[in-house]
């Protein structure tokens, strides 16, 4: 689950990383009064799960009221799109805090590194742009040292890294300290990712998080109540629909709507879809032993996404029992009065008895594919354009 | 032969009084896996369907000789029950249970490591050897006994290809879902070590998903340690951009992560990668009548 900037930095402040202070609003209004409060010159900043947001307009820095109405108004409401192209975000929400006086901008990050199995410090001078740029021009210019998981990561440790990425001298202390914090934010809150860029220094020389970016486990979310809350609130109505359900889905752009049983299988199945020319509208994985009331639940789910022209089940039931699905896929139909063309393809446990179910219903919308290739080019070929 | 589990497992099953573990320890035994006990704190001395149930893992060891312990376990206690058996005396650990903090997961592997106790997933289907054992969740009827080793991320596309080269009369030695979650206890580098070292595997497959650098770290091994022919498919085309760790994830690995990028690291090794799981079956079963 990635954390909002603000969310970030409440999470930094807890642990006592220094950071601006600020407010978050998601109107013009309680952005003008925000900044009101804060005083001028204020950042506004749009809250987005996304990078890229200073080039994509939406951070900009207020010196009067005038402007803080201009910034907040141009900002609530855009839509931002990431470096690689995701999104759009759209950005409900900013965060307002004071400006700070940078007098040097530097790079840290606490990372999980899956193949070495260990969390990974990393520290640069060069803050403050594109870290992946500075990683290939300039490899030396960032500092990576693992963190012996059977050791404390101390003070000291923490000193030799931020020394030997160059950072101000006078700066060192503070940064140390703030890179022992971090580590502590990873391992105390389950954050995966912790990636702070800018650390800026201020001309008072103090260090301060001027960014945050952090990923928490979503498997920890059980020992941490206060974030729990926060991965309650998903913005898409589908998604939303998906998790009230218990299900996995994820929303795409395209119209071919997919349910498969097993993640690997589900992805999978995406592939083939784009591969025989399709737009898959979703990800959504049934789950092992996937029960009829499941499905109905995930066609209802895929079904209220207005752009679905065609559904493609891919089922390989190992666990989760054929049958069950041909149970599932009969009574959805009625109960959802679906309409929209459906290419099934159920193999491997009581596929038989599957089959049989499908055919004794005899849904005219139902189209039965043996394998996952021909279902694939089927519904392509039912779906269109969609557009 | 065959690797992980074989004719010689002697299994105990920690959570086999729960209603998954004794559904899947049963079928398990069923198979003709040696289920020798059930763990459950607190339910020592009952038994079910007739296996002996421990208070304690140590005791199925001692007193019923397991020497491979499967974890059934809920979530949030199954590292501590993970951590119990590598300190139990079993050889080799098999963690089912999916849904563990991953940092639970980075303190368990190192002990594991330490110890020298072979521990496969969590978040995995198990480990197939067909005709000896089955320990997990991996439908059985889908593989035959034979000679191709697959090694897998996900539990259901395992069960898609094993599917396609029993129809094309092709068998395994042994099917071993590594799992999907970042840190997991054997890595494709491991296991792939061990199908190199069993004479009864002649080809392996490798099914692989998006995120993390595994199979790029596995194309390197393979070109350098592997001699048996490797047959991959990847998982993962179409997924969105921004679902992964984003950029810091990249500069550590030196790979983007993305199922494009494990393709070509594959290939740039020599090794043949499907576009489906269906092709990936049929290059398999190419390759080995070729061998």
């Amino acid at each position: 689950m990635d954390l909002l900037e603000y969310q970030g930095k409440q999470l930094f402040a807890k642990h006592g990383i220094a950071v601006p202070g600020g407010e978050v609003a998601k109107t013009v209004e309680e952005a003008v009064a925000a900044a009101e409060e804060i005083g001028y010159p204020c950042a506004i900043k749009a809250q987005v799960l996304i990078g890229g947001r200073g080039k994509a307009g939406g951070i900009k820095i207020a010196s009067d009221q005038a402007q803080a109405r201009e910034y907040a108004d141009a900002i609530l409401g855009m839509d931002i799109v990431g470096p690689h192209g995701e999104g759009p975000f759209r950005v409900d929400q900013v965060w307002i805090e004071g400006g700070s006086d940078i007098a040097a901008e530097y790079y840290a990050s606490v990372i999980l590194d899956r193949g070495e199995k260990k969390l990974l410090a990393m520290v640069s001078a060069k803050g403050g742009m594109d870290i992946e740029a500075v990683a290939a021009e300039d490899p030396a210019a960032l500092v990576k040292v693992h963190i012996d998981p059977t050791r404390e990561f101390d003070v000291s440790t923490a000193r030799g890294i931020v020394a030997a990425a160059g950072l101000a001298e006078d700066a060192l202390d503070q940064a140390a300290e703030v890179l022992v914090q971090l580590a502590e934010v990873a391992t105390e809150e389950d954050a995966n990712l912790i990636e702070v860029n800018p650390l800026i220094v201020t001309s008072a020389r103090e260090v301060v998080a001027l960014d945050a970016k952090v990923t928490i486990d979503g498997n920890a979310l059980f020992r941490h109540q206060d974030l729990a809350e926060i991965a309650d609130t998903v913005d898409d109505p589908q998604e939303q629909m998906a998790k009230e359900k218990g299900l996995t889905y994820v929303k795409l752009d395209g119209n071919v709507g997919i349910l498969a049983n097993g993640a690997g299988l589900c992805m999978s199945t995406l592939d083939v879809v784009a591969q025989a020319g399709g737009a898959p509208a979703n990800f959504l994985d049934a789950g092992g032993g996937s029960k009829a009331e499941a499905i109905v639940n995930a066609l209802e789910v895929i079904k209220s996404d207005a752009k679905v022209s065609a559904i493609l089940f891919n089922i390989f039931g190992g666990i989760t029992r054929c049958d069950e699905i041909a149970n599932g896929i009969v009574t959805a139909s009625s109960r959802l009065e679906l309409d929209l063309p459906l290419v099934v393809r159920l193999d491997g446990t009581n596929s038989e008895e599957g089959l049989a179910i499908l055919a004794e219903a005899a849904l005219p919308n139902l189209h039965q594919e043996k394998t996952m290739l021909d279902a694939a080019r089927r519904v392509v070929e039912l779906a269109g354009s969609g557009s | 032969m065959s690797i992980v589990v074989g004719s010689e497992t002697k299994l105990a099953v920690s959570g086999l009084t729960g209603r998954e573990g004794s559904f899947h320890g049963l079928r398990n035994k069923a198979y003709g896996t040696d289920l020798v006990a059930g763990v459950t704190p607190g339910k020592g001395g009952q038994d079910v369907e007739g296996v002996p149930v421990f208070d304690t893992i140590v005791e199925s060891v001692e007193e019923a000789g397991a020497n491979t312990s499967m974890i059934f376990v809920p979530a949030r206690f199954a590292a501590a029950a993970i951590n119990e058996a590598i300190d139990s005396g079993v050889e080799t650990v098999i963690a089912i249970t999916e849904g563990i903090p991953v940092l639970d997961m980075l303190a368990t592997y190192w002990k594991a490591k330490e110890a020298g106790v072979r521990l496969i997933g969590p978040n995995c289907p198990g480990v197939l050897s067909p005709g000896k054992a089955n320990v997990g969740i991996i439908p059985a009827q889908f593989f035959d006994p034979g000679s191709i080793g697959v090694v897998s991320k996900s539990g259901t596309l395992t069960y898609q290809i094993g599917n396609e080269l029993k129809q094309a009369g092709a068998g395994n030695s042994s099917i071993v879902g590594i799992g999907g979650d970042p840190i997991v206890g054997s890595d494709f580098i491991d296991i792939l070590t061990m199908y190199e070292a069993d004479p009864e595997t002649e080809l392996i497959v490798m099914v692989g998903e998006i995120g993390g650098d595994a199979e790029e770290r596995a194309a390197e091994f393979i070109s350098s340690e592997v001699s048996k022919p490797v047959v991959a498919y990847i998982a993962g085309f179409t997924a969105p951009p921004g679902k992964q760790m984003g950029h810091a994830g990249a500069i550590i690995s030196g790979s983007s992560g993305t199922a494009q990028a494990k393709k070509d690291a594959l290939e740039a090794k020599g090794v043949r990668v499907g576009q489906s799981p269906t092709e990936a079956a049929a290059i398999a079963v190419e390759m080995l009548r070729a061998l």
